[in-house]
């Protein structure tokens, strides 16, 4: 009995690395702070009644962006861990086993629970604002697409201490993926929980569609929509078409495993490279997914602080509705030494290049907004402004790449390791902290330290250029990805310590946004305007935070840029306020239930991760009545009362 | 902060990471920019064609950035014009979607050109080897069907002969790659690809697995050393003599996970590399796919010509 015990603790948890006991410890520790914290100061009710249950968008939206953040952290210690391990031959710091779990999860982690999550706080927090909305279509699915993520990324989280971590790389190619060469439950975590989160983000997708398509206020066409929320539209069209893909390629693999299916096998007929083909199918066209988001972000931020129109409008629009459809001719370029021919290889090897020209078009387009306008650099157009040279070099060695017969150079290399890291910390990552600091002020009511924030940005800026550049050079050396260890006397040694150098750097530029962070909870300067960039779109309109109900009368929408026409408009001389008409207001009740659902996704895909198949049946039944309890539920909105509305507008000097 | 401060920043960034990456560059090999046989120099030429016609719309990116944010900064006192109506400019916009295209077609003519052309022998006078490449766990087979010899983890070849790699793995997928020959190609399990490559001149050349297929995978590099076709012929006579015979007992051996020095076989069993492919699923491939049977790959060298397998 002692014994069976004992065999079942060492295959449940993870064990022999201090680093392991490390985290086991923290995580108990945080754990154990965060219920007393609660407990002490009584924020259990305020905590479920505030957030839990919440499905206001911007709670939402602030919530994922915590979440992404968290991760950010988890899926940087990873980076920083590898870096450490590389930086000099034969190291012994992290063996074989151990690196390839980490190189696995800081990809998982940083494009499905970083960048994604990130991704769908912008669309929350500021679409609706932007629009002129008072929610998303679908308040409570909203609620639900958060969950399924967050409970997906705890679901990979907890593999770190429990069961062990996926070590097949973020791609998990079969047959390495399969049974027959990875035996552990981590690949299981893998498979469930981008599953999970993966169903959210398919309904983000459908949501914020049709948020956009049904929900604008009155006047605005589609023509007139600032240029970040048509991003998203672009985005969702390619979620909408991209996820399912994906989720079924995961089921797939996973039937292989549970229940023992042959379709990427090597025997009976399997073929892995089906899985590559779908894996890309939904792969490439993500890069698109969270590249459009940031290109938005550029968009409004240029505009802004170049006190200009944005140049080239319909361009912009065009190009990135180019993006959404060329994005499905680039998947093959993954595996064009994957032996498609020279006519497959030549297709994809030009479509994959052609991509290039709407990117390159909305490059010039933001340089000539800035052309004769009266730019401010703020911390939001610092990143903007740094993100376009980062962007450009990232794009011309896709370009590069997109070449098949040098890809066969390239292709698995660190001049690969070095693009892709471009593209998505320059052009992503940029775009993210430029959103994050742009529109703090109306997430939170306060404005960053611009301080803090520029050692950030030159920490980060300095130490990516230090971490990747080296990188290109080490591919062109011969040097492969995803290696845990390398000789002496091939000359990679110094290029990669100088790597390691600035992948520390971008940690420190972190810890001082950490502290930026901190700093403005405490001393912040308080956004009483609403308006603290001089802004041009709607979401500059209300106050900071905007009252859960966003707008207490719906603006009539005149053309782009409506906030700013509007101010133009008030500038004129006899310009008279109009008398606000206030109505009650529908807005949608909170519900626990898509908290609840998610919490029994997540004990049904911790069973099936070990292969409990009691406990996957119970988390699904859980699941079910869920559902089912909300298909019987009727009592889901409510009305704002008139005087409620101007208690609140009062005291937001709004009257 | 002051712009002036701004710029002499970034300038001493852009030096300092440019003097690190370039100082410590000099004691490392470029092998990838040092090609030596014809189809890595066709690649290469690619790679500088595609950086060429990349600056061209780079530099012009950077000069711009610099300019406007310099010029157009809000500052009291600046006399640059300010248009903050200005919104429109066919002609620019028909610039800057029109060359990026005009590139993307002198880079597409080259690119099909050349992808075509590497599927053929680099060379059309010299009869061409075949070697033919298994990837297992963490190690590379190599066996010549014209020569009936075997080796593990690294590959002989005669210099200035096209040599004719067919590829499949009997463990996760991985891929070929020696960067001073030119290029990679996956080896896929229940597959067989094929990748041309060739060597001017005798040397040793560093390949390795480019994909990666679990804990042993960092060591599954290997050499491919090239010699004067006669100093190839002494190798496998060599071999022959010398070398112990890979067994199935043997091979069976070598398919367990686990990192090997180089090794030497004699002969090899009959068949092997079409058994590998047909049991991992090249029974179920159509027959231009895998389906190997042994009379497939005969010894001859024109091998491959009516398989049309991959490529």
């Amino acid at each position: 009995m002692l014994e069976s015990i004992k065999t079942f603790a060492s295959h449940f948890f993870v064990t022999g690395d201090p680093m392991i006991y490390g985290a086991d410890a923290s995580i108990v520790l945080v754990t154990v702070a965060i219920l007393f914290v609660l407990t002490y100061f009584k924020k259990w009710r305020w905590l479920w009644d505030e957030w839990l249950t919440t499905v206001d968008h911007k709670k939402i939206g602030i919530m994922y962006a915590l979440a992404a953040i968290l991760m950010l952290f988890r899926g940087g210690v990873d980076a920083l861990l590898m870096r450490t391990q590389l930086a000099f031959p034969n190291m012994h710091f992290l063996q074989a086993e151990h690196y390839n779990q980490i190189f696995t999860t800081h990809g998982t982690i940083m494009i499905l629970f970083m960048a994604m999550p990130l991704m769908f706080a912008f669309f929350n927090i500021v679409v609706p604002l932007q629009i002129g909305a008072r929610d998303v279509a679908y308040p409570y699915l909203n609620a639900v697409s958060f969950w399924l993520f967050f409970f997906g990324a705890m679901l990979l989280n907890l593999s770190f201490v429990i069961g062990g971590s996926p070590d097949a790389g973020w791609v998990s190619y079969p047959p390495l993926s399969e049974l027959a060469f990875d035996k552990g439950p981590g690949e299981n975590f893998y498979l469930l929980s981008i599953s999970i989160s993966g169903i959210g983000s398919l309904a983000t997708g459908i949501n914020f569609m049709v948020t956009i398509l049904k929900m604008r206020a009155p006047g605005m066409k589609l023509m007139d929509m600032p240029l970040f929320t048509w991003s998203i539209l672009a985005t969702c069209i390619i979620i909408i078409f991209a996820f399912p893909v994906l989720t079924i390629a995961l089921a797939l693999l996973f039937i292989d495993r549970l229940a023992g299916a042959h379709f990427f096998t090597m025997l009976h007929g399997g073929n892995p490279m089906m899985f590559i083909n779908l894996f890309w199918m939904w792969g490439h066209p993500e890069v698109y997914i969270v590249v459009l988001p940031a290109f938005g972000i550029y968009s409004e931020v240029v505009s802004t602080f170049a006190k200009k129109r944005i140049f080239g409008y319909k361009s912009m629009v065009a190009s990135m509705m180019l993006i959404s459809i060329i994005s499905y001719f680039t998947w093959t370029h993954h595996f064009f030494t994957m032996g498609s021919g020279a006519d497959v290889n030549t297709f994809f090897a030009i479509s994959t290049m052609a991509i290039g020209v709407p990117t390159g078009v909305k490059v010039f387009n933001w340089l000539f907004t800035m052309y004769r306008g009266r730019i401010r650099l703020t911390l939001p157009m610092l990143w903007t402004i740094a993100f376009v040279p980062c962007f450009a070099i990232g794009g011309a060695t896709g370009v590069m790449l997109a070449v098949a017969p040098a890809d066969y150079q390239y292709h698995n290399s660190y001049f690969l390791i070095a693009h892709f890291h471009q593209v998505l910390i320059g052009g992503v990552v940029f775009g993210y902290f430029a959103g994050l600091y742009y529109w703090w002020p109306k997430m939170f009511g306060h404005v960053l330290n611009e301080k803090l924030g520029r050692w950030s940005f030159w920490f980060w800026n300095i130490g990516f250029y230090v971490c990747f550049m080296p990188q290109y050079a080490l591919g062109f050396m011969g040097m492969t990805r995803r290696l845990y260890t390398y000789p002496h006397g091939l000359g990679w040694s110094s290029l990669n310590l100088v790597s390691t150098i600035g992948a520390f750097m971008m940690g420190i530029g972190f810890l001082f946004q950490g502290a930026q962070i901190l700093h403005g909870i405490k001393f912040g300067k308080r956004d009483t305007t609403g308006d603290p960039w001089d802004g041009r779109t709607l979401e500059w309109s209300l106050p900071s935070p905007a009252p859960h109900y966003n707008f207490a009368t719906i603006p009539q929408i005149k053309g782009r840029d409506a906030w700013w026409t509007m101010k133009e408009e008030m500038k004129q001389p006899g310009y008279k306020k109009e008398p606000v008409h206030i109505e009650p207001i529908h807005m949608p009740k909170s519900s626990g239930r898509p908290f609840i659902m998610s919490v029994f996704f997540f004990i049904a895909g911790f069973g099936l991760t070990f292969d409990w198949i009691w406990m996957g049946v119970i988390g699904a039944i859980g699941v079910g009545i869920t559902l089912l309890a909300r298909s019987f539920e009727y009592d889901t909105d409510y009305y704002v009362p008139v005087d409620e509305i101007e208690r609140t507008e009062a005291a937001l000097g709004r009257l | 902060m002051k712009l002036r401060t701004l710029l002499s920043r970034m300038k001493w960034f852009f030096t300092v990471a440019l003097a690190t990456v370039m100082l410590t560059g000099c004691n490392g090999q470029f092998v990838v920019l040092d090609p030596k046989g014809p189809v890595g120099k066709q690649e290469l030429d690619l790679i500088i064609l595609s950086t060429v016609l990349t600056l061209i719309v780079i530099i012009p990116v950077l000069i711009m950035l610099w300019i406007f944010v310099a010029k157009y900064r809000d500052k009291p006192g600046n006399k640059a014009p300010y248009k903050p109506e200005w919104e429109d400019n066919k002609t620019l916009e028909i610039i800057w979607w029109g060359i990026p295209i005009v590139i993307i077609g002198i880079l597409g003519v080259y690119t099909a050109k050349t992808t075509f052309a590497l599927t053929k022998p680099p060379v059309q006078n010299v009869a061409p080897i075949t070697i033919q490449v298994t990837s297992l766990d963490w190690k590379w087979l190599f066996q010549y069907p014209g020569q009936k010899i075997a080796t593990v983890n690294y590959v002989e070849i005669p210099a200035g002969v096209p040599v004719n790699f067919v590829l499949t793995s009997d463990a996760p997928v991985n891929s070929f790659w020696v960067p001073q020959l030119g290029g990679q190609e996956y080896t896929m399990p229940g597959m067989a690809l094929t990748l041309w490559l060739q060597a001017d001149k005798p040397g040793s050349y560093l390949g390795m697995g480019a994909n990666f297929t679990g804990e042993g995978f960092a060591h599954m590099r290997f050499h491919v050393i090239a010699k004067p076709q006669s100093d190839f012929n002494a190798w496998v006579n060599h071999v022959k003599q010398t070398a112990p015979a890979l067994t199935k007992a043997g091979y069976q051996n070598l398919t367990q996970p686990s990192v090997t020095d180089q090794m030497s076989f004699s002969s090899y069993p009959d068949g092997l590399f079409e058994a590998t492919v047909n049991k991992n699923g090249g029974i179920y491939m159509p027959m231009q796919q895998g389906n190997m049977k042994k009379e497939d790959t005969p010894a001859d060298n024109n091998a491959m010509k009516n398989m049309k397998m991959g490529q």
